[in-house]
């Protein structure tokens, strides 16, 4: 068997909201502003309608890392959602990091529609962090490999 | 099994040059379900489109990947398509390989690769979306305006030519708003009022206008299309259907001494009052706060004066309730609190005025009749400074970081009219940068410094302080390095405007989404600048953010358009991806319906055949035509029945897995 030497790169998925995040992130796009490919964006209609099991899925089949991203605090489309994304992103975060995920594998972040640097930023950041983390095992269900 | 078909756009070289597009196609041939791949240069043009359609045709799709810009460029574009050829438009996705890809990435092989993980994840949605149907909503043709300003008005008079009904609340006595207050107007000079008031007489005139003035919304319920809204029409104690606006129980009025708001505090007002001369409606209006009669009991001399009978002590407040078809906000603007600007001297010393105030002080109508003297002992002023951004494009806690763009404009006409008035006077204007873009703005600006001698200093005063019967300023001049001690008779400033008071209480009763400064956010804001993100509620004027007259009323006229748009539809058709709990598995808990902004969830109880049995059970019931699909329901539902249709639990577990893939 031949082993590759490959570099490990890291899988992260990005939860972003349609009204600021999504947005933020086309911006980002539009401006040029890169940020590592390991990023790959899933669009959800509000940070509220992240379901933590989405999160526990992500780890479950690999995820090395999870951010959700939403609108300011007090600019929610909704009103109030990115709130009850808040709260239950920090139990649920504190539950992880209880089960053994080191906390800077998740993170929840503000991102407008206008701050489409912020979102490069953000995401850079966040990679690199994951990066030094380096590969995630907790949680993960190995019977899911092919 | 489904069949799929997959498109993947060049979009001309800002994919193809990132990407390999090519490859891509080869990939997601070989993935299960795919029965059709291709690319071409431009898929939102109609060559582009016609592929679509044919594909859908030919090979009989039941769901289409679009890999392309991002889907708030051209989802609806690929869905509108999609239905043409009998496909419902839900069975379309969109991946996101421009602004998410081929844009921010400039290695091939890297943006190649995740443009496939993308195409894959789409395609793990498409195959579980269902199809989607919007349900149709009757429209009330009629239109609620929040505001009586010229923003408000001039949404209402469009809106009532094109025939529809037009309801204007107006919180204050008379509609008018802030430009009543106005003495002249930038760039032309015409007399605010002049130009105003014919407007305020076509609103009361037109058959199709309402106006509920001293009125506050209350309550809104409801949405796009019907709205239901509860207006306080607040006890004026004069009935408005007998007053004819003689004014003769303004005289006789014993409380003398309620500052005047429409003269900006200068000058005190009777208890029983009617704000200026042309207001629309031409009532009078007592002040409970303010009348003898109903604080003590005393006095009732309105009512003896009064020919026409049309005092009432006794009466209430009365709710009004109203349905509607589409809210325009036009709740306008105040002047920020100076409190916290001790340095300017604006609480103690009288001298120290703002801008509104200024207006007010040369105004004809105004509480001096246009005599422009000093507040403090009435001499007339030889030097004036004016200081711009006092609170503007600041960065302190009582500072507001945004451009407040109008006083720039005004402050140049206060400079200029005082010389032209009084050219033996010294007029001195502080700014930091001086911003006059709009037509004849700049001339209007250079007018001011060039023929009328306005000193205008760049730099930025520091302190103003009361010495020996004068002010004096201190400043500093940026471009000489200077430091200046200026002995002025009146400092007028140019206080920061902010949404007023009401904005917040309002955009909440609206779920209009703001932004941190209360202004009302647009859904886009280039593309879209006149309408809420929430559906049927369109911005008017500054309430959206700071704008001057002409802006203000071009934006109401096309406020008033899209409202217009809006109520010329018979049934309106809805958002489809709304909640939708599983009755099977639903407890009846309520815990959805406690975090549902918009208070679209119910409960019913429904009898449920259990093993033979009828059984009653409590379970909940969404709205769709409420239902903004936000999801936050979704999660907070313990035993997992309630679902978001478009965004559905099975689908974003599908797109997690396809990335972790």
């Amino acid at each position: 068997m031949q082993v590759e030497n490959k570099e490990w790169k890291p899988k992260i998925v990005a939860f972003c909201c349609n009204w600021c995040s999504y947005a933020g992130a086309d911006l980002a796009g539009s401006s040029r502003l890169s940020y590592p490919a390991e990023v790959k964006i899933i669009r959800i209609p509000c940070s509220c309608r992240l379901n933590p099991t989405f999160i526990l899925k992500a780890f479950q089949r690999g995820a090395d890392g999870v951010i959700l991203c939403g609108c300011h605090p007090g600019d929610c489309h909704y009103t109030s959602g990115n709130y009850f994304a808040r709260r239950r992103m920090t139990t649920l975060f504190s539950m992880l990091n209880y089960l053994g995920i080191e906390k800077g594998r998740t993170r929840v972040e503000w991102v407008s529609a206008a701050e489409g640097a912020r979102f490069s930023q953000v995401m850079n950041d966040f990679v690199k962090s994951i990066t030094e983390l380096g590969e995630n095992r907790k949680l993960e269900d190995l019977r899911c490999k092919e | 099994m489904k069949k799929i078909g997959v498109f993947v756009c060049w979009c001309g070289t800002n994919i193809a040059a990132t990407v390999d597009v090519k490859a891509v196609v080869d990939a997601i041939k070989r993935e299960p379900n795919v029965v059709f791949c291709e690319d071409y240069q431009y898929m939102c043009s109609e060559i582009g489109q016609n592929k679509i359609i044919n594909a859908i045709k030919d090979c009989k799709l039941d769901g289409v990947v679009m890999c392309t810009c991002s889907p708030r460029m051209h989802e609806a574009t690929f869905r509108k398509a999609a239905e043409k050829a009998g496909l419902n438009p839900y069975l379309v996705e969109v991946a996101n390989i421009r602004e998410q890809c081929s844009w921010i990435h400039k290695d091939i092989k890297e943006a190649t690769e995740k443009a496939i993980v993308l195409a894959r994840t789409a395609i793990a949605k498409v195959l579980l979306n269902a199809p989607l149907y919007a349900g149709e909503t009757p429209v009330i043709k009629r239109a609620l305006v929040i505001g009586g300003g010229i923003a408000g008005i001039q949404s209402a008079l469009d809106i009532a030519d094109a025939g529809f009904e037009v309801d204007i609340v107006e919180k204050k006595p008379s509609i008018g708003g802030k430009m009543s207050q106005l003495d002249k107007t930038f760039p032309t000079l015409d007399c605010s009022a002049c130009i105003l008031t014919p407007k305020m007489v076509d609103v009361s005139a037109s058959d199709k206008i309402n106006i509920f003035a001293y009125s506050e919304v209350e309550e809104v319920k409801g949405f796009v299309g019907n709205f239901h809204a509860k207006i306080r029409k607040k006890a004026r104690y004069v009935d408005t259907t007998k007053c004819t606006g003689c004014k003769a129980c303004m005289e006789k009025c014993p409380s003398r001494k309620t500052p005047n708001e429409f003269n900006q505090g200068l000058n005190n007002r009777t208890a029983i009052y009617i704000p200026f001369a042309q207001a629309v409606p031409n009532v009078a209006t007592i002040d409970p706060e303010a009348c003898l009669k109903l604080k003590t009991d005393k006095c009732g001399l309105c009512s003896k004066i009064c020919s026409a009978g049309a005092i009432d002590y006794e009466q209430k407040d009365e709710i009004v309730e109203r349905e509607y078809g589409a809210i325009v906000v036009a709740t306008g603007y105040n002047v920020i609190n100076l409190d916290h600007f001790n340095e300017l001297g604006y609480s103690d010393c009288k001298d120290v005025i703002t801008s509104l105030e200024f207006e007010r002080l040369t105004n004809a109508a105004g509480p001096t009749a246009g005599h422009l003297v000093c507040p403090s002992d009435g001499r007339e002023p030889k030097t004036i400074v004016f200081v711009q951004c006092v609170g503007s494009r600041g960065l302190r806690p009582c500072d507001k970081p945004y451009c407040s763009k109008i006083c720039c404009m005004y402050t140049a006409k206060h400079a200029m009219l005082l010389r032209e008035k009084h050219p033996e006077t010294d007029v001195y204007v502080f700014y930091i940068d001086v911003r006059t873009p709009g037509k004849n703005y700049d001339e209007f600006y250079r007018r001011a410094v060039e023929q009328y001698g306005v000193h205008y200093i760049k730099g930025q005063v520091g302190k103003v302080v009361e010495k020996d019967g004068h002010l004096e300023v201190q400043a500093s001049d940026l471009l000489t390095n200077e430091q200046l001690h200026i002995n002025a008779d009146l400092v007028v400033l140019a206080a920061a405007i902010q949404p007023d008071d009401t904005a917040r209480k309002i955009g909440t009763m609206l779920t209009a989404s703001m932004d941190t400064n209360d202004f009302f956010t647009e859904a886009h804001a280039k593309l879209r600048p006149v309408e809420s993100p929430t559906a049927g509620i369109f911005l008017s004027g500054v309430c959206q953010g700071p704008k001057d007259i002409p802006e203000t009323v071009a934006q109401a006229g096309a406020a008033a358009v899209k409202v217009i748009g809006l109520l010329s539809k018979d049934k309106l058709k809805g958002n489809p991806c709304v909640a939708i709990p599983n009755e099977n598995m639903c407890n009846g808990c309520s815990l959805c319906a406690t975090v549902c902004p918009y208070g679209a969830i119910t409960y019913v109880d429904k009898e449920f055949r259990v093993m033979g049995k009828t059984v009653v059970r409590r379970v909940s019931q969404v709205n769709e035509a409420i239902c903004q699909g936000c999801g936050a329901c979704t999660v907070a539902c313990m035993s997992g029945a309630m679902d978001l249709k478009g965004f559905d639990n099975k689908s974003i577990m599908a797109e997690v897995e396809a990335i972790c893939k």
